[in-house]
């Protein structure tokens, strides 16, 4: 019998390989992520925002990634299957999607960062790698993780954290890393009041996996181990070489409502500073909207991007709207956000709203309007001045919806008082478009 | 299904002109997103016709570029999947595809080798959507030796680019034209035949033993009145790729809500190869209207009545009406074209100016790309 130890020099190895930490809730999203982890959010019309690290794996030469899930993993699964639409299905290696599992000695959820890339030690392990990539699954970028590798490999680290300068006075709302003028790690400080540096760390790592697995061992037992708060630490003390790559291009974390909105309109710009565009660095997807859109006699777009299969009656202004979306007539769509298979009723206005998957919006409602005032429930979540609504919901015909406010479910005519959803107010209901 | 499929998509159509120069009529772009052979293939995916062939001989490189893997039609599976097959010489033949009948003759063995028992043949320049299972059951239930599937035409169409059916009534051929310049019949074939395996063989054997190599004017017209060939009429959309004018009507005829409607939003859908391009883009200044744009666009001018297929930029301050501008071309400020068909991967100058007087005009501008 063949088996790996007898294969002598010649067993699987792979320099590095990439771990996807996809399961958290990312609950600042709201309604948004009630039904959908935050990874398998929709970004950009057609992409969901998991596609944009997936893609980077492959154009970097990474073909073996585990992504690990948690939270609400159906559509994550669903979408990354055997990884076809980045070139990960491989015979060797590609994506492999890691759960949560039942242990012969108790059974853990992952708890921390840290620990969910503990609890798969052996699957990394089956590719003997050198190097071990950790990424998160909800920022939006483009980069070569292979010149980070180089980096690494150059100064003989132990870790290499990818760090982003941010303005000054911003700094102190990251974990920022302090230097010395190699880029060699001396301190970290997580939120400092009075920041002493301005590279912000981007949660993107390489560990020499020798390393990484000896800590992680090591900090077993540590609850919710956690790469910012335990591990990076931990290496530090030991007296491990940390280094701070610095990248400059564009990246953008999509963690709050505001800034997800923010990045999808930055899309929208002439030549954006993120541009899809490009023949060089393509983000992949699964695409599931071949077809060409229709834009009506009656209907208009401009400064928008609009996929495939939608059907465009009425006016979009400064928009991003998903495949197979139905914008009635007379109806118009301005700074918003409006995912797969939405269906906006004729005459409605749509201003500033984000509103997710398979929602129904009925005709002549008015989405966006009214005062700018902090939401009752959850004011840190909902206030940018933006209408959110969840997947699958449904909003009656003719009414009126405030800003900063939220929606989730089959909402009927009689919630709305006096036909009339006031700002900063929240709506979850139970119930699904049927 | 108990059946396997031939897509016969060798031949060059003198008709399309300048269209056909670079590319196999089965590679033309359809509808902003497909090829022409994506609705056949298709069509054979659906039908759960999971071992097909398709015989390629003219510009065979254009197709095979588009069928560089199965997986977008699933027939990426073990059992079956999907063959391309190109003209070969052999110890006993050192002929090109000489006709629709050689072209099988020349695979035979592939037919020989198969098991199951009917063959579906169908064309790679048909645009239609339909469940072959259908066509089958009617052919059991006539006990027919072949079927075609036909399209009855409206009173007014050009019959001289079709085959040309009369039917006794009850469904059985009796008559048969080629491309004929006049005749009274209203019926044509869409190129799209069910029969059994072991006649096929038979046929296409004694075919070859005559020196005859064309299916319609050497099997069916030929036995008409020796085998039981039945029609089977379809009501739903037909169109084929099969000169300039139809071509560009059959684009045209996406811009029509019901015929989106049956292939773009009723199941099951139509596959094509995924080429990940970005959503299309509107800036400043677009102004679109009755229009079908692909992914990968970007437009700054006005688009009327029109089909942009992938990757079409549009200059500022651009016209373009009743046009259909192919795949990846580069359109230069304040151009206008009107009535035209744009040849795929072109850089049409700024301040151009096409118009299409009388009929369709298709425009080819050699131009080296310098921008973007």
């Amino acid at each position: 019998m063949f088996n790996v130890a007898t294969r002598g020099d010649s067993v699987i190895k792979k320099e590095m390989i990439a771990m996807l930490l996809a399961g958290g809730q990312g609950s600042r999203l709201g309604v948004l992520t009630a039904k959908v982890a935050k990874p398998a959010v929709a970004f950009g019309g057609k992409y969901r925002i998991i596609d944009f690290p997936l893609s980077n794996c492959i154009n970097s030469g990474i073909d073996t990634v585990g992504v690990l899930t948690q939270y609400q993993p159906l559509r994550l699964n669903t979408h990354i299957g055997i990884g076809m639409p980045w070139d990960l299905d491989r015979n060797n290696g590609g994506v492999t999607v890691l759960s949560p599992y039942e242990k012969s000695a108790g059974s853990d959820w992952y708890s921390g960062t840290a620990n969910a890339i503990y609890q798969n030690i052996d699957y990394i392990d089956t590719y003997n790698p050198d190097y071990v990539l950790i990424l998160s699954g909800d920022h939006i970028y483009k980069m070569d993780y292979e010149v980070m590798l180089e980096y690494h490999k150059e100064n003989n680290a132990a870790v290499t954290i990818a760090c982003m300068p941010v303005p000054w006075e911003e700094a102190g709302r990251f974990g920022v890393v302090i230097t010395d003028e190699h880029g060699q790690i001396s301190e970290f400080e997580e939120k400092p009041a009075n920041p002493r540096s301005n590279l912000a760390s981007m949660g993107i790592y390489i560990f020499t996996w020798k390393l990484l697995r000896e800590a992680l061992i090591r900090m077993k037992d540590v609850p919710h181990c956690d790469f910012g708060k335990h591990i990076l630490p931990e290496c530090l003390e030991q007296g491990e070489r940390l280094f701070a790559y610095e990248y400059n291009g564009y990246w953008k974390d999509v963690g709050t409502l505001g800034s997800y909105w923010e990045a999808n309109m930055e899309l929208i710009d002439i030549i954006p500073e993120f541009n899809l565009y490009e023949e060089f660095w393509k983000i992949y997807t699964k695409s599931d909207a071949v077809p060409p859109l229709y834009v009506s006699r009656e209907g208009f777009i401009e400064r928008s991007i609009v996929c495939g299969n939608s059907n465009i009656e009425g006016t979009v202004i400064n928009s991003v709207i998903g495949a197979g979306v139905f914008v009635g007539k007379g109806a118009v769509v301005r700074d918003s956000i409006i995912m797969k298979n939405t269906v906006i009723g004729a005459g409605c206005q749509v201003d500033r709203s984000i509103i997710a998957e398979e929602v129904e919006v009925g005709e002549n409602c008015i989405l966006g309007v009214g005062e700018n005032i902090p939401n009752k429930v959850n004011p840190k979540v909902y206030s940018f001045g933006l209408v959110t609504i969840g997947e699958n919901s449904v909003i009656p015909p003719g009414v009126q919806i405030g800003l900063n406010t939220a929606i989730s479910g089959a909402t009927e005519i009689g919630d709305y008082p006096s036909g009339m959803l006031g700002s900063g107010e929240t709506l979850i209901k139970a119930g699904e478009r049927s | 299904m108990r059946a396997i499929g031939l897509i016969l998509a060798g031949g060059n159509n003198h008709r399309m002109k300048e269209l056909s120069t670079k590319r196999a009529i089965a590679a033309m772009p359809v509808a902003g997103s497909y090829r022409g052979i994506d609705f056949s293939l298709s069509n054979m995916s659906n039908s759960h016709v999971q071992k097909v062939a398709v015989l390629t001989q003219y510009n065979s490189r254009s197709l095979n570029e588009h069928l560089s893997s199965s997986k977008w039609w699933d027939f990426g599976r073990k059992q079956g999947g999907l063959y391309i097959f190109t003209p070969m010489v052999t110890a006993d033949n050192n002929f090109w595809y000489r006709g629709t009948a050689d072209c099988i003759y020349q695979n035979l063995d592939w037919l020989k080798q198969s098991h199951e028992p009917y063959v579906v043949i169908a064309s790679g320049d048909g645009v239609y959507k339909m469940d072959y299972n259908k066509v089958l059951e009617y052919h059991i239930e006539k006990k027919a030796d072949i079927t075609v599937v036909c399209k009855d035409m409206p009173e007014d169409t050009d019959m001289s680019r079709f085959g040309v059916v009369k039917d006794d009534g009850e469904g059985r051929l009796i008559d048969m034209e080629e491309k004929p310049m006049a005749t009274d019949a209203h019926l044509v074939s869409c190129g799209i035949y069910i029969i059994r395996r072991r006649q096929l063989i038979e046929l296409i054997e004694k075919c070859a033993q005559e020196d005859r190599y064309d299916f319609v004017r050497d099997i069916l017209i030929r036995y008409k009145n020796v085998k039981k060939i039945y029609v089977y009429r379809m009501d739903s959309y037909w169109n084929s790729i099969s000169s300039v004018e139809s071509y560009y009507q059959t684009n045209m005829d996406f811009l029509r809500p019901e015929v989106r409607r049956h292939f773009l939003q009723e199941y099951p859908d139509i596959y094509s190869k995924v080429q990940d391009l970005p959503p299309a883009k509107y800036n400043a200044g677009s102004n679109v209207h009755n229009s079908l744009v692909a992914s990968g666009c970007i437009i700054n001018g006005t688009v009327e009545d029109s089909v942009l297929f992938k990757k079409v930029f549009v200059g500022n301050n651009c016209v373009i009406k009743n046009s259909i501008i192919l795949n990846d071309v580069y359109l230069g400020d304040n151009t206008y074209i009107e009535n035209c068909i744009v040849e795929s991967r072109d850089t049409i100058r700024a301040n151009s100016r096409y118009v299409g007087e009388n009929g369709v005009k298709v425009v080819i501008e050699k131009n080296e790309r310098y921008v973007i």
